[in-house]
């Protein structure tokens, strides 16, 4: 049985389909991470799947039970971070923790270690007896992670968790959150961080109201089929013009300090130092690169255009 | 040191609130035209110090100027010069689309041809003439954004400060974000930018580190990568972060 089964799902908000036929199972145990761009369907999944809102059509299952029939069974099962949480703002930092743990009702005895490592990754230890209203922005979001993290549901459905979190609490994060896996819970997590869908078992792209892709990140990112090759050069801005004057150029995208770029077929050695002359030496360093789930995450957009 | 290139310009600049010091001296020096990145773990203090820059907290202690204008004494005259976009945009989520450019034109003091005008070229630019009728909440993250950020430009401010304004967006809404702000700094615009994307502190022509209210380094993200020797902006923030934290836990008696 899968932990998370949902059929021809269909939503409409007024003129708006939000989800217009979506398909897709979360297996017992497993990390699901959902990515896709705005507006895409992903929040309204969440929230069907928790419950909270009711399907046009189709069929949604948490843990064998039906969400139009069953919802109080599921939502005794299952843990959900929406993507505005709700903290108690003249509570402190213990306090809240405190509070979500009564309400989880986590023992006494697996409290203290949970708070520990919860402490741990969000760094919030020294900002303990604050009000939760005189925290920053991320620590704000970081504290109603902890306050999801504190109890371990059978299935953990999270919108966006690392929203505004900054990078070495994300890294930590994604840490806590496959040993929360490990203890068996099923986690649903959507994300605007790529790196992150490397981190789950399974990655669905979400475009439209529908899954457009989905395998792990390895498989996924062999549906990249073009050469890709990472370039390095003194102006990125000006390389990225040369190269989308190249008739066998298929993509470029700007990657930070670098860009890739994708050809329709395989440049020569004698090609690239063609470029680098007609560059005038702006065309520093190429070397082919793996795609990323970045990559794509964008080659599947301009396909689905 | 009020030299009439600078956007922004601080000296020893500082915001406590009771014991607990969000700013410690922070020395800024940002040029006109420049995109200045700004990085730091959650509570570094980076929002508290937009909010002083921005005229909408009092400095605790030291100096601030922003094109040229004193944030103690010249609050009113620095909100005409800047545009503002805070971390959770600051849209009326009950007003349509066009509602909420209209609302701020009005509050800038645009007249109201000057509004019109604007809205019409604004829902153009953003693309969102088939939304303008749309409440605001019911708009995906990306278009949030793009509205909030035009609506933080109506009255053509020159310099810009950019809270967050990426986070949630996703891979390809974040490029065409970019393609946009550096089409501004063309234009002469000082765009003053924090995120927690690493790959985006390599658009910016400089970039400011801060932790525990500090600014730890500042320089150009390729400076920065070769005095760190580090192959990435992550690399260098991860390193900066791990030098310069305490280990938190071993005090644990509240900073505040």
């Amino acid at each position: 049985m899968n932990a998370i089964e949902v059929r021809d799902l269909k939503k409409r908000f007024g003129h708006i389909e939000a989800l217009r036929g979506m398909n897709f199972q979360v297996r017992e145990g497993e990390l699901y991470g959902l990515i896709g761009p705005d507006g895409a369907g992903k929040t309204t999944l969440m929230r069907i799947i928790c419950t909270l809102v009711m399907p046009d059509a189709g069929e949604v299952r948490v843990k064998g039970l039906d969400v139009r029939q069953q919802r109080t069974k599921i939502r005794s099962l299952l843990g959900y971070m929406p993507q505005r949480f709700s903290l108690y703002p003249d509570l402190t930092v213990e306090q809240n923790l405190h509070f979500f743990a009564e309400l989880f009702q986590v023992p006494e005895a697996e409290r203290r270690a949970r708070l520990e490592m919860l402490y741990h990754f969000s760094r919030l230890g020294p900002f303990k007896n604050r009000p939760a209203a005189n925290l920053s922005g991320g620590m704000k979001q970081k504290l109603a992670l902890s306050c999801a993290l504190i109890h371990t549901p059978q299935v953990l459905v999270l919108d966006e968790p690392t929203f505004g979190v900054d990078p070495v609490s994300r890294q930590e994060f994604w840490e806590i959150l496959h040993s929360v896996q490990k203890e068996g819970t099923t986690i649903l997590v959507s994300t605007a961080y790529m790196d992150e869908a490397d981190e789950c078992d399974r990655v669905g792209l979400c475009f439209q109201g529908r899954i457009v892709a989905e395998d792990t990140p390895a498989n996924l990112k062999r549906r990249f089929s073009y050469p890709l090759y990472r370039v390095r050069g003194s102006n990125l801005f000006r390389l990225q013009e040369f190269f989308r004057s190249i008739p066998t150029v298929h993509s470029i995208q700007m990657f930070g300090d670098v860009l890739h770029v994708s050809f329709t077929r395989q440049p020569r050695a004698a090609d690239w130092q063609a470029w680098q002359t007609q560059t005038g030496g702006g065309l520093q360093e190429w070397k082919t690169e793996a795609p990323s789930i970045e990559d794509v995450f964008l080659e599947v957009l301009e396909e689905e255009k | 040191m009020n030299s009439p290139n600078l956007a922004v310009w601080t000296r020893e600049l500082t915001r406590r609130f009771g014991p607990f010091t969000a700013v410690d001296r922070v020395n800024l020096a940002v040029k006109k035209g420049e995109i200045f990145g700004f990085l730091g773990p959650n509570g570094a203090g980076k929002t508290t110090l937009i909010r002083m820059l921005c005229g909408l907290l009092l400095p605790s202690e030291g100096e601030a100027r922003v094109n040229g204008l004193d944030v103690y004494r010249q609050s009113e005259a620095i909100k005409q010069q800047i545009g503002y976009m805070s971390q959770r945009f600051s849209l009326y989520e009950d007003l349509t689309v066009e509602e909420n450019i209209e609302f701020y034109g009005g509050i800038y003091g645009l007249s109201r041809e000057k509004i019109t005008a604007k809205r019409e070229t604004l829902l153009q630019q953003l693309d969102l003439q088939r939304y303008r009728r749309l409440l605001t909440r019911n708009l995906p993250l990306g278009f949030k954004q793009r509205l909030a950020l035009g609506c933080a430009m109506l009255h053509e401010p020159p310099i810009l400060f950019l809270d967050e304004p990426t986070s949630g967006v996703d891979p390809r809404a974040r490029r065409s974000f970019w393609e946009y702000i550096q089409e501004l700094a063309r234009q002469g615009k000082t765009v003053f930018v924090t995120t927690h994307f690493m790959d985006e502190a390599e658009y910016c022509n400089r970039v400011a580190i801060m932790n525990l209210g500090r600014v730890i380094a500042l320089d150009s993200p390729l400076k920065l990568k070769e005095s760190y020797r580090k192959s990435t902006m992550q690399g260098v923030f991860v390193e900066i972060l791990h030098r310069t934290t305490p280990d938190l836990f071993a005090s644990q008696e509240d900073r505040s």
